[in-house]
């Protein structure tokens, strides 16, 4: 047999290959991303695509498993909060093709706004959910999660975290399953949702979860490995293998369904054993469950172990008083290194813009919400996908009853608009806001490691198509008036358009072009440097947070390596002490940008 | 149980380096388990991937407080940041590369004086070397990551016919002369 290393991603993405699934789609979301991007290496057997955002990619792989074709959808774990609707009339529904739905959570939030546990969701809309604790694991739970979905008419939750997401481990890898027969036969007695078929539906459902308990006890995957003491211990996920590291002796009783989950099997494992630790990321799901179906036995769980963060070898220790987790060297003394805009980037120019005309500033997620940290500054809220531009307008419209005005701007990314951006903006428009509405356009789904979008012209099999043209979707198809675009270089030109739109009493919207600096190749670049004879020490060029440049005997310092030449230090230079080396590239800042423009940048 | 953590700066290979060790062992016939944090820490903030294997069965992927055994840094700050991770026992090598913070370019921190002094107080054995120097010197920075590889290929009881194999197979065509000459660098510079 054929083994590989492969991350828990990848893994999924074999999983969807040799399941026979020929539908995927996602939005991407660390750390979810690259299940998608995998998936995609099987595009000659598996149609994949980009969503604009969870909900139309969840929409679109139920439609797919309508056909009766074997589908999933990836997402990362707020992503579900944003597909949370038709989730749960997937429930209802049910399903013809396997229908496989990904929640990677993210316990210790490496890249997340929250800690969400999204089994809740899987318990909530009623449909099975699989906990995988490896890669072998991930890609088996798929090929299984499709058949329980067949078997069982139903959604079938598969719950990555980040470790599983992005360890790698060793896969046996296996042939790819033979496809079911796609057709569509209409029956919209299943498929359409009406109160009185709802009514029916539901009674089915709470069915259905019943036989699927009978089934989780019964699972390959919940099993019981015997020990040599009166210790037993209860665990999922990669918390599976973090308590293996730690209770040496104990009975272990895994679990890879916690929900519907597997009472018969815990009841019997539990005989075995005096006292019970359950290891489990975030929610007590299974901890709940066990003490409902044993009130009697001394079960350990939340009630000494963290709610928050992972639940590692380290932290399972120290909660047990074992190991002493006391620094030898203690290094929150050291210089932190926050993540930052990178060199070149084409957002720094209206950050420090922002910043230096002191507007409040609603924010979203993306690369961009780095300009809220130092030394940038500007931003002051970051609540979910989109909601830079509601928030902002919910603030205006308060303030306004109040007799209020600041100012102030939102700022979003080109794909955080397609997401859910756009309908924020129809809001203001209908209900006659003034706000303004900075989209950073970097032609590309930057923060998650360049992913296209309906923006890009490019599918996520690499096929060319439409490009929507943001300022074009929003001045002709909105006919909002004020729309204009600016060169995200133009330090000068952004200066004066924030200055008067940040003024007018109309909404105005300014679209940010320019690509993202990492789209260019580093022999494309062409480093400037600064004149030590010239610099005065002003610091203005420090102030914009670039990552290249640093000071040498107090005065700016361009680091070669990492400068990409895009001009925007020099322009903000009072004393022009910023010019191109010699070394001649390609010069970013040259590019032209006219072709993407409409009614001139000023 | 063995485990290794290989740490940098975002942009300087760590995770190139770290896949290409983790396809050594399994090739050695180990069972091996590699973690790594992707996201924010891709725009310039620290990167930290962890490789743990055994001829026995590997469980947490994760890296734990005083039992590392090798620390390979690609920086010498993060070298310190990770230094909790060592065991009594343990190796680190730090390219001899400083990369200011940019909270230390802004002028918010100053960069340690006294790394050096630090790793030497915990660390069994310290091995600093001039990897990114080596790199340049060899017409491309980006090789330094292959550089510290070789280095640490040097400190492990694995074939180098493994190792070199591997690059062959992993490197793209046109840079494998390169990486060849970067691994042997590193391979002979504590001979």
């Amino acid at each position: 047999m054929q083994k590989e290393l492969l991350s828990g991603n990848e893994a999924v993405a074999r999983g969807a290959y040799e399941a026979g699934i020929t539908f995927a789609s996602a939005y991407p979301g660390t750390p979810s991303t690259e299940i998608l991007e995998n998936i995609s290496k099987y595009k000659e057997d598996i149609h994949c695509q980009w969503g604009s955002n969870e909900k139309t990619a969840l929409e679109e792989a139920l439609g797919a498993s309508f056909t009766g074709a074997r589908s999933i959808v990836a997402m990362k774990h707020v992503g579900l909060n944003v597909a949370a609707d038709p989730l749960f009339s997937a429930s209802y529904i049910g399903t013809t093709g396997g229908f496989i739905i990904v929640s990677a959570d993210d316990p210790g939030m490496h890249s997340s706004q929250n800690e969400q546990d999204n089994r809740n969701y899987a318990i909530a809309a009623k449909i099975p959910v699989l906990e995988p604790s490896d890669s072998q694991e991930a890609k088996e739970f798929v090929i299984e999660g499709i058949k329980i979905s067949e078997e069982y008419n139903t959604p079938v939750m598969l719950r990555m975290t980040t470790r599983v997401d992005h360890s790698k481990s060793s896969v046996e890898l296996g042939k790819r399953a033979a496809t079911p027969e796609i057709e569509y036969k209409k029956d919209a007695v299943k498929r359409m949702l009406l109160p009185a078929r709802a009514r029916v539906k539901h009674v089915e459902v709470e069915k259905r979860q019943k036989k699927l308990k009978e089934f989780s006890t019964k699972f390959k995957y919940n099993y019981i490995i015997k020990g040599n003491s009166k210790i037993g211990v209860v665990a999922s996920g990669i918390s599976f293998q973090y308590a293996r590291d730690v209770f040496k002796d104990a009975w272990f009783l895994k679990i890879s369904m916690p929900y519907p989950f597997p009472e018969k099997l815990f009841l019997e494992f539990a005989k075995n054993v005096d006292k019970i630790y359950i290891i489990e990321e975030n929610d007590p799901i299974i901890e709940n469950f066990a003490r409902l179906a044993a009130p009697e036995k001394e079960i350990i769980g939340k009630d000494l172990f963290p709610l928050n963060g992972e639940m590692m070898p380290d932290v399972i220790l120290s909660t047990l008083g074992k190991k002493d987790l006391t620094p030898k060297f203690d290094i929150s003394t050291l210089p932190i290194r926050p993540p930052s805009l990178c060199a070149g980037c084409p957002h720094t120019a209206t950050f420090y813009n922002l910043n230096l005309q002191k507007v409040y500033v609603t924010g979203d997620i993306g690369c961009y919400t780095l300009g809220g940290l130092p030394p940038l500054n500007a931003m002051d809220t970051c609540v979910c996908m989109g909601a830079s531009i509601t928030v902002g307008f919910g603030i205006e419209k308060a303030l306004e009853k109040a007799g209020k005005k600041i100012k102030q701007a939102a700022i979003i990314g080109d794909s955080t608009f397609f997401h859910s951006g756009i309908t924020g903006l129809n809001d203001i428009i209908y209900n006659k806001g003034r706000s303004t509405v900075i989209i950073l356009d970097n032609s590309i789904t930057a923060m998650t490691g360049h992913q296209d979008n309906p923006g890009t012209g490019k599918t996520l099999m690499q096929e060319e198509t439409q490009k929507i043209d943001i300022a074009k979707l929003i001045k002709n198809g909105l006919e909002l008036k004020h729309t204009y675009e600016v060169d995200g270089y133009d330090v000068k030109a952004i200066k004066e358009l924030l200055k008067r739109e940040l003024e007018r009493d109309e909404p105005s919207v300014i679209v940010v072009k320019r690509p993202c600096a990492l789209l260019f190749k580093k022999a494309q670049w062409s480093p400037m440097q600064v004149d030590a004879e010239k610099c005065i020490k002003c610091n203005l060029c420090l102030k914009l947070g670039c990552p290249a440049i640093t000071t040498k005997n107090e005065k700016a310092f361009i680091v070669e390596d990492l400068c990409t030449g895009c001009t925007v230090c020099s322009q903000v230079c009072p004393v022009d002490a910023i010019k191109f080396t010699d070394k001649h590239g390609f010069h970013i800042h040259d590019t032209s940008i006219q072709e993407y423009l409409i009614g001139g940048k000023k | 149980m063995k485990s290794i953590i290989i740490c940098g700066v975002g942009g300087q290979g760590v995770l190139t380096a770290s896949n290409l060790l983790s396809d050594v062992l399994l090739e050695a016939g180990f069972n091996v388990k590699k973690s790594e944090v992707h996201g924010m820490s891709q725009r310039g903030g620290d990167v930290i991937a962890t490789i743990k294997y055994d001829e026995k069965e590997v469980l947490s992927p994760l890296p734990s407080i005083n039992n590392t055994d090798y620390i390979l840094s690609f920086e010498k700050l993060e070298a310190l940041r990770n230094i909790n991770y060592l065991s009594e026992n343990g190796v680190i090598m730090v390219n001899d590369f400083v990369w200011e913070p940019l909270t230390v370019a802004s002028g918010f921190a100053k960069y340690p004086e006294d790394i050096i002094e630090n790793l030497k107080k915990y660390a069994n054995e310290l091995i600093i070397i001039p990897a990114t120097k080596i790199a340049r010197e060899l017409g491309n920075s980006r090789a330094t990551n292959v550089v510290l590889i070789g280095v640490l290929a040097s400190n492990m009881d694995i074939n180098k016919k493994t190792w070199t194999d591997i690059i062959k197979k992993k490197v793209p065509p046109k840079f494998i002369d390169l990486n060849l000459k970067a691994f042997e660098k590193g391979y002979n510079y504590n001979k």
